[in-house]
């Protein structure tokens, strides 16, 4: 287990902070803070499980981005997937989707009402069901960035090469590089590092970074998701800081490459094309989604059961927006831990364990 | 959903897919999206697909680094 334990190391962890500590006291002289965010929601539950946060100096902020798929899924997203099972079509999810609140029910309130999602470990499981099912129209939820597009466009192929007429995917892909854009542009998230995804990255590869980097001049760091993975990502981005440097960094060649991996991207570009995507808490930012093409249609269960993903009216007390934008942290909301907690998630940040509060809740308290 | 460590591909079936394990548990991956995969390669896998392969020259590089950094650091805290 060389590949997990070798990562995790304590003595160099401690190495590696001490450095940061060392890198931490020569900004403060200058009177600079880093404010680093990591845009993916691994990356935010490996901090807040090896307490990553609690061995930082205090001029060393970390902050977590919109990287959880199921935390940026819109209200009426799910309100559209309870209405297909009030139509007796069957749903297919990742677990996470199960919890997190429509504009008034969840997907499990719909199973505890009669309707039928299936919780799949894979997107494969759900061709499954399609072919031991022949009678029953099943959709699959299409949430996820760029790792876990692949995988879920996988069923159209499959379904393709089987002849499968009783699948379809409902797609709210989400796209990385325009929501570093949009997070870029807003003059409340005043971030000065990017933690850069791990896995999203080992899709799109390295180089699609280098125009958000020069165009915005933030330092920017691609890591992985151990332990000492984080802490060299926030050590190069502190260096970068220290000498006013602004360059894009990839910690991960482990496994991102320059270019990314070309099969999936292919895959991508045959099926989906580039669409206006709505971020909960957060809002529209354009061509950051993907939908299904033209040719593909009758596997986008939105066309093929005229179903609307737009509107739904979340509950408006939940801050989940401010809380992904690093403008406050969760427990700056006034329901963290009392109305809402993992068991009765009000917002979809408290929902998936990569979700920023569920992860401040469970490590952090 | 993501499950972030390499795992070791262990038998590669006609199909595309392959097995894989992770600490002795077996799992069932489809290798059709990355190239050329063979045994005892490790991959990384998230929702039951292959979506890259761990470069193990880079990764032993890595592993060498945090074993000096290790060393270096305890000499330096016993001096
Ligand atoms: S604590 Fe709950 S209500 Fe508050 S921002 Fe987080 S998810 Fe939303």
């Amino acid at each position: 287990m060389k590949y997990i334990d070798g990562f995790r190391n304590h003595l160099a962890a401690r190495s590696i902070t001490k450095d940061i500590h060392k890198l931490a006291a020569e900004l403060s002289l200058k009177s600079l803070e880093a404010r680093i965010m990591e845009v993916c929601g691994s990356h935010t539950m490996s901090i807040a499980r090896y307490g990553i946060r609690q061995i930082l100096p205090e001029n060393v902020r970390l902050i977590s981005g919109p990287g959880c798929p199921v935390c940026v899924t819109d209200a009426a997203y799910i309100d559209a997937a309870i209405s297909l099972t009030e139509r007796d079509i069957h749903i297919a999810t990742f677990g996470d989707m199960l919890k997190v609140p429509g504009s008034s029910r969840t997907l499990a309130d719909a199973r505890g009402a009669g309707g039928q999602v299936h919780v799949c470990y894979s997107p494969l499981d759900a061709v499954r069901l399609a072919k031991e099912n022949p009678e029953t129209e099943i959709v699959f939820l299409g949430i996820g960035f760029e790792t876990t597009v692949p995988p879920v466009i996988s069923i159209v192929k499959r379904a393709m090469t089987e002849s499968l007429k009783n699948i379809s995917i409902l797609t709210a892909f989400k796209l990385v590089p325009p929501a570093l854009e949009a997070l870029a542009e807003d003059k409340d998230v005043a971030v000065n590092g990017f933690l850069l995804p791990a896995h999203v990255s080992a899709i799109i590869g390295v180089d699609v970074y280098r125009g958000f980097v020069h165009k915005y001049r933030i330092p920017s760091v691609i890591a992985g998701f151990e332990p000492l993975d984080i802490l060299l990502g926030i050590k190069g981005l502190l260096e970068q800081l220290e000498g006013s440097r602004a360059e894009l960094v990839n910690q991960y060649a482990r496994v991102v490459k320059k270019q990314g991996n070309r099969i999936a991207l292919n895959l991508i570009h045959e099926l989906l094309q580039p669409a206006d995507a709505s971020w909960r808490g957060i809002g529209t930012i354009p061509r950051s989604g993907l939908t299904l093409r033209e040719e593909f249609s009758d596997f986008d269960a939105s066309k093929k059961f005229s179903i609307s993903t737009e509107g739904g009216e979340p509950d408006m007390r939940c801050r989940c927006g401010d809380v992904l934008r690093g403008i406050i942290f969760p427990d700056e909301c006034p329901l963290f831990n009392k109305e809402c907690t993992p068991l009765f998630p009000v917002g979809p940040c408290m929902v998936s364990s990569e979700g920023s509060c569920a992860a401040y809740y469970k490590y952090s308290r | 959903m993501c499950l972030a460590v390499p795992m070791k591909v262990i038998e590669l079936k006609e199909n595309g897919t392959g097995v894989c394990e992770l600490e002795n548990i077996r799992y069932d991956v489809d290798l059709s999206l990355i190239e050329a995969t063979k045994l005892d390669d490790f991959v990384i896998v998230h929702a039951g697909f292959a979506i890259e392969k761990l470069d193990v020259a880079e990764a032993n590089e890595r592993l060498k680094l945090f074993i000096d950094l290790a060393e270096a650091y305890s000499a330096e805290d016993n001096g």
